[in-house]
This record gives structure tokens, C-alpha cells and sequence, in this order.
């Protein structure tokens, strides 16, 4: 079979000039969740899915922030998660009256994601000093407390975990997080303080002597981060609708981990990719059981020897860049020939 | 009043003296050159001005204000801005951004205006990119603004190396070995460029070089140091005569 490259090549930077499909295609797919979830038009299963997808994509996006983006390494953004997810499900299960919880969902969610902000404030703190192996010791332990002291809160179900929470994350919600999530990231990547972020992975020295206040970069960057995996998992909670510590061990940051170098660092599409490749991947291959566990490390070691930076790494998908930034040097150059 | 003043600044790497009571003053718009063989303290000296490293005892003042403690993104804030002896770009950036991040300090917008575009946000974005483009295109680099700045040619980016520290707009630019690794005919123009952007800039400049001879005819004051020590100042023309200078640098004459 014959493929025209040269044709799709030029259908796709076609369509990477018609921007306004973006938001145009971001309304229909929201207006279709909706539909989706009123009139149950996929299979509950598929839903299911879709949602794990949604909340992967924002967890790979808060730690692609982090690893990618500023090159730090943390390895316990599944502490974050817990955080968000009990937070979230202790206010709609014991504190929010029950026949308002519904209503009250969004704010549970946010309360997960500001306390897991504030937390991650704290956990900036050593990386002022600290970067590489030693702090991914740091957000090592860190991701262990949060999973120990769990364990030990009695009111939270300690070990045995959570459970009573409605299932209150539907398709809209996730999507709706997703892309909150997306354009916070990238609107504050293509900022100052993004500049800043990207800076602190070329060369943190140099990056201070440009003037860069790194460790306010820093907080700024890890209270963004752990914020959406508090989202995340607030979201996750409620649809589950069963919780437990170890659900938020060291496994399940390795596995976002992954997602991030999957997709690729340092790129929104790369995290989008990344999350559903993986997510989807692991569904199809269920019935492989055990071999699962033996062929995805596989993927991952290949794609790391032929695509070390993953799918789409350092690289950004069009259409989730600013106009002002993609085409700078051309705007300028026309502005000078202008005048 | 002077620029900078070092007094008696001294620095300890494990209990040995990289840097011991060195004095500097500063005037505007003087270009001083610092010598030295491998290893004399001059990159230290550097790394103490610029807050990398905090001097172990003795007082540095630019602009009449005591910097030692500070931090070093707000000694360069303060106008001090430098380029290092291995080059230090950020690699995967573009040359753009590579100038861009050094605007930080002056950004005024908080990270709500840049999440929501409110507020100050594009003015200030659009002035960034305007200011950034200018000084590239002044020192003959807008041509490459897209490209990974990795992949300049070295003699460039040793140029963008410097337009990035112009783009913190400082009054003391440092400069540290910026011949290295140049033939002689790139020397001399690297030189000219000096003494260049001193003018446009209104500069003070202050240079370290490894070969004596590359800086006797731009820099007005030379320092001499070896191990930390300062064995030698004043105009090049004496400092070439000095005995002390020729004996630490008769084996470094031939190369
Ligand atoms: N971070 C450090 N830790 C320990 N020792 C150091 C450190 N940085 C420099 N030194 C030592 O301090 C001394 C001065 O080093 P410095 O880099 O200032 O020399 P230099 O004059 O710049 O030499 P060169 O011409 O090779 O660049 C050397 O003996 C060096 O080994
Ligand atoms: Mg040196």
C-alpha cells in the first residue's frame, strides 16, 4: 500500500493553521460527555475507561511539571494524590450534608487539590537545596508518610481504607479537570514563570545568575503540581468509590512516572499521549494476565534506547502554543518592516 | 564612587585558600583584566562577586550596597551580570528564550495575570520579545532567534552568552575566559566587540583571561593572581616588566 506522505503532510500543517478547532472541538467533545453520560450512550465499562484516561492525563501533566518541564525528579506524587482523594472524600462522605453532596462535589475536589497545593508548598522546600538523586530520596519518604500516617488516622479507615463516597465523577467533570488542568499548565509555561521552570532544568546555576528567582520558581511549580494531583485524586476517589492507602503506594507513582516518559517530557501533548497510551494499553492487554506486567517495562526499555525523550518529548503539539510565542521572531520582523 | 569594592575577600575551599585578601575597587566604565595561571582563584573570584559562593570573610559593595549573603538572581537584579568559562546555555532552548528568561527580574505581572492574560500580562510579554529581539539583532544574532541554541557554532554562542547577560541590563558585566578556545584572528575581533559593547552599554567591565597576552592592549588595570593571592596590579605595560608576573609565567609564555 502506498501512503502520501507529502499529502498528510500538508493536511496536517493545514489544520495546525486553523486554530479555532480547538476550542470549537473542546466544546463538542464537553457538550457530548454530556450527552454521553445523560442518556448512558457508551458502555458503562468504556466510560470507565475514558474517566482513567481523563485522570491519568492529570497526573501525568502535574508531573510532567515537575520531572520534565523543571528536571527535578520527585517519585512521590502519589502521596498528593491520597491527599486529594481523602480530603475530597471525607467532606462529601462525613462533613457535606449527604443530599447535597452532589452539588458540593466541585468544591470537594478543590479542597483536595488546595490542601495538596499547600503540602506541596512545604515539599519545595528541601529541593532549594537538594536536586536529582537526593531529592527523589526526599519525595520518596514523603510519598511513605503520607501512605504511614494514612494508615494510622483511624477516622480515615487507617488500613482498611474509605469507602461511602458517591460516584460523583462523571465524564463531564473529568473532562472539565482535564482542561483545567491543560491550560493552567500551559498558560503558565508560557509565561515568565514558565521561562523560569524550563530555565531550572537547562542549568539551575545559570538560571539564577539570569536573575531567575529559583526557589520561587520552585514553590511556584510544586504547589501547581501537587494542586492537580490533589485533582486527580479526588476525582479517582469518586469513582471508585473505595479508597485505600495502598492504592497511593510507590507503585502508583511509578506508574505515572512512566506515563510522563512515555509521552515524552516537557510537552502537554506528550502528557496527553503518554496517559492515554498507557491507560489504554493496560486494558487491552488484560487478558495477557501476568505477561502485562512483563511486556509494558518492555515497551518502556525500547522506547527509552529508540526514543529516550519519549513519544513527544520537548516537543508541543501546535495548537497548545500561544501565537505571541510560536511566531515571535516573524511578528517581529514584520513589525520592523512595517515601520 | 566606585562600582565595585572588594576588601580583603577570602575564600576556603576545605581549609584551603582559593582566594585570600583580595582587594578590587571599581571605577565606572573602566575594563580591568584578571590573570593568572590554572587554578590561581580567578573564576573563584568571580563566583564570590556574583554570590555563586559567600566569601568566606572580607566585604563586597557594588554600587555603595553590601552584597555578600545575597542571593545571586538578586546581585544580578542589582546589575551584575556575567558569562561563564565553560559555556552555559540553556541548551535546548531557543536562542530567544535563552534571552527572554534573562528579563525575569523585571517582569512585573503575578502568575494569576499569566494564567488568566489579564492585567499587565501581554504588554509586558510583547515588551519582552520587542527588547529581546532588538538586543539580538544588535549584536547580529536575530537571524538564529528560532534555532535550539545548542546547535549555534561555537563562536556564537559564546556571542549569545554575552547577549544574555546584556539582557539583564547590568552595569558590571563579567566576563570569564571569553577568548577561549578562539583562534587569534577571532581573538582580535572578540576584542573589538568588547570594547564595543562597553560603549553602546555603558559598561564596566571586568575580564579574566588565561594568556596574558590577549588582554594587554584592551584592558586599562591588570590584576596578577596566583594561588589566591594577588601578586601584581597596575598597566599592562608594567605588569608585563614585573619580575614576579614573568617568573609565574615563564612556563605559560610559550603557549
Ligand atoms: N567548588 C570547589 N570546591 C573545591 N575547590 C574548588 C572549587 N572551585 C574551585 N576550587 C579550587 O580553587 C582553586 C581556584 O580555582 P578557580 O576555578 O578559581 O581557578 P581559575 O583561576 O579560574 O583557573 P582556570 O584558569 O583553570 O580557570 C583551584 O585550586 C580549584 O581546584
Ligand atoms: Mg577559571
Amino acid at each position: 500500500m502506498m501512503i502520501n506522505t507529502s499529502r498528510i503532510r500538508q493536511f496536517k500543517e493545514k489544520l495546525e493553521t486553523k486554530r479555532w478547532l480547538l476550542p470549537a472541538l473542546l466544546v463538542f467533545v464537553f457538550a457530548l460527555s454530556l450527552v454521553i453520560q445523560q442518556f448512558e450512550l457508551l458502555d458503562p465499562y468504556v466510560q470507565l475507561i475514558i474517566m482513567y484516561v481523563g485522570i491519568n492525563i492529570i497526573l501525568t501533566l502535574s508531573l510532567n511539571l515537575i520531572n520534565g518541564y523543571m528536571g527535578e525528579f520527585s517519585v512521590g506524587h502519589a502521596g498528593f494524590m491520597a491527599i486529594g482523594a481523602y480530603v475530597a472524600s471525607f467532606l462529601t462522605v462525613k462533613v457535606f450534608p449527604a443530599d447535597m453532596a452532589a452539588w458540593l462535589f466541585p468544591l470537594a475536589v478543590m479542597a483536595g487539590g488546595a490542601v495538596a497545593g499547600v503540602v506541596g508548598l512545604v515539599v519545595a522546600f528541601p529541593s532549594f537545596k537538594t536536586r536529582g538523586d537526593y531529592l527523589a530520596i526526599v519525595t520518596l519518604a514523603f510519598g511513605m508518610i503520607v501512605k504511614s500516617v494514612i494508615e494510622n488516622i483511624d477516622a480515615l479507615g487507617g488500613p482498611r481504607g474509605f469507602l461511602g463516597m458517591e460516584k460523583l465523577s462523571t465524564l463531564p467533570w473529568v473532562f472539565f479537570w482535564v482542561l483545567v488542568s491543560v491550560w493552567v499548565i500551559r498558560n503558565l509555561i508560557y509565561s515568565n514563570f514558565g521561562r523560569g521552570v524550563l530555565s531550572i532544568r537547562e542549568d539551575e546555576i545559570a538560571s539564577d545568575l539570569m536573575s531567575v528567582n529559583t526557589n520561587h520558581v520552585k514553590v511556584l511549580a510544586f504547589t501547581v503540581s501537587s494542586f492537580f494531583a490533589g485533582i486527580a485524586g479526588g476525582l479517582f476517589a469518586h469513582l471508585l468509590q473505595f479508597i485505600n492507602p495502598r492504592a497511593f503506594d510507590i507503585i502508583k507513582s511509578t506508574d505515572i512516572l512512566i506515563m510522563v516518559y512515555l509521552g515524552g517530557i516537557g510537552s502537554i501533548a506528550g502528557s496527553v499521549i503518554g496517559a492515554t497510551v498507557y491507560t489504554v494499553l493496560l486494558e487491552v492487554l488484560r487478558p495477557m494476565g501476568i505477561w502485562r506486567m512483563v511486556f509494558m517495562p518492555l515497551v518502556l526499555v525500547l522506547l527509552m534506547i529508540f526514543r529516550p525523550r519519549g513519544i513527544m518529548g520537548l516537543r508541543e503539539f501546535r495548537w497548545f502554543v500561544p501565537v505571541r510565542d510560536m511566531l515571535a521572531s516573524r511578528l517581529w520582523r514584520e513589525k520592523k518592516a512595517g515601520t | 564612587m566606585s562600582v565595585l569594592k572588594a576588601e580583603n575577600v577570602t575564600h576556603y575551599f576545605d581549609g584551603l585558600a582559593a582566594v585570600s585578601g583580595f582587594n578590587l575597587n571599581l571605577e565606572p566604565y573602566e575594563l580591568v583584566g584578571i590573570i593568572g595561571p590554572n587554578g590561581a582563584g580567578k573564576t573563584t573570584i568571580f563566583n564570590l562577586i556574583t554570590g555563586v559562593y559567600k566569601a568566606t570573610r572580607g566585604s563586597i559593595s557594588f554600587d555603595g550596597a553590601e552584597i555578600v549573603g545575597r542571593t545571586p538572581s538578586a546581585i544580578t537584579a542589582l546589575g551584575i551580570a556575567r558569562t561563564f568559562q565553560n559555556i552555559r546555555l540553556f541548551k535546548e532552548l531557543s536562542v530567544l528564550d535563552n534571552v527572554r528568561i534573562a528579563h525575569y527580574a523585571r517582569v512585573k505581572y503575578s502568575p494569576v495575570e499569566a494564567l488568566l492574560h489579564m492585567g499587565r500580562f501581554q504588554k509586558e510579554e510583547e515588551e519582552i520579545i520587542g527588547h529581546s529581539m532588538d538586543l539580538l539583532a544588535f549584536l547580529k544574532l536575530d537571524a538564529y532567534a528560532d534555532e535550539v541554541s545548542k546547535n549555534l557554532p561555537y563562536g556564537l554562542q559564546r556571542r549569545l552568552e554575552i547577549a544574555r547577560a546584556l539582557a539583564t541590563r547590568p552595569q558590571l558585566l563579567l566576563l570569564d575566559e571569553p577568548a577561549a578556545g578562539m583562534n587569534p584572528n577571532e581573538v582580535s575581533q572578540l576584542m573589538e566587540f568588547i570594547k564595543w559593547i562597553r560603549k553602546e552599554f555603558d559598561l564596566t567591565i571586568l575580564l579574566i583571561e588565561h594568556q596574558m597576552h590577549l588582554v594587554m592592549n584592551i584592558c586599562e588595570r591588570l590584576l596578577v593572581l596566583d594561588f589566591g593571592e594577588t601578586i601584581a596590579e597596575g598597566l599592562p605595560r608594567d605588569i608585563q616588566k614585573n619580575p614576579r608576573v614573568l617568573e609565574v609565567y615563564l612556563g605559560e609564555v610559550k603557549c
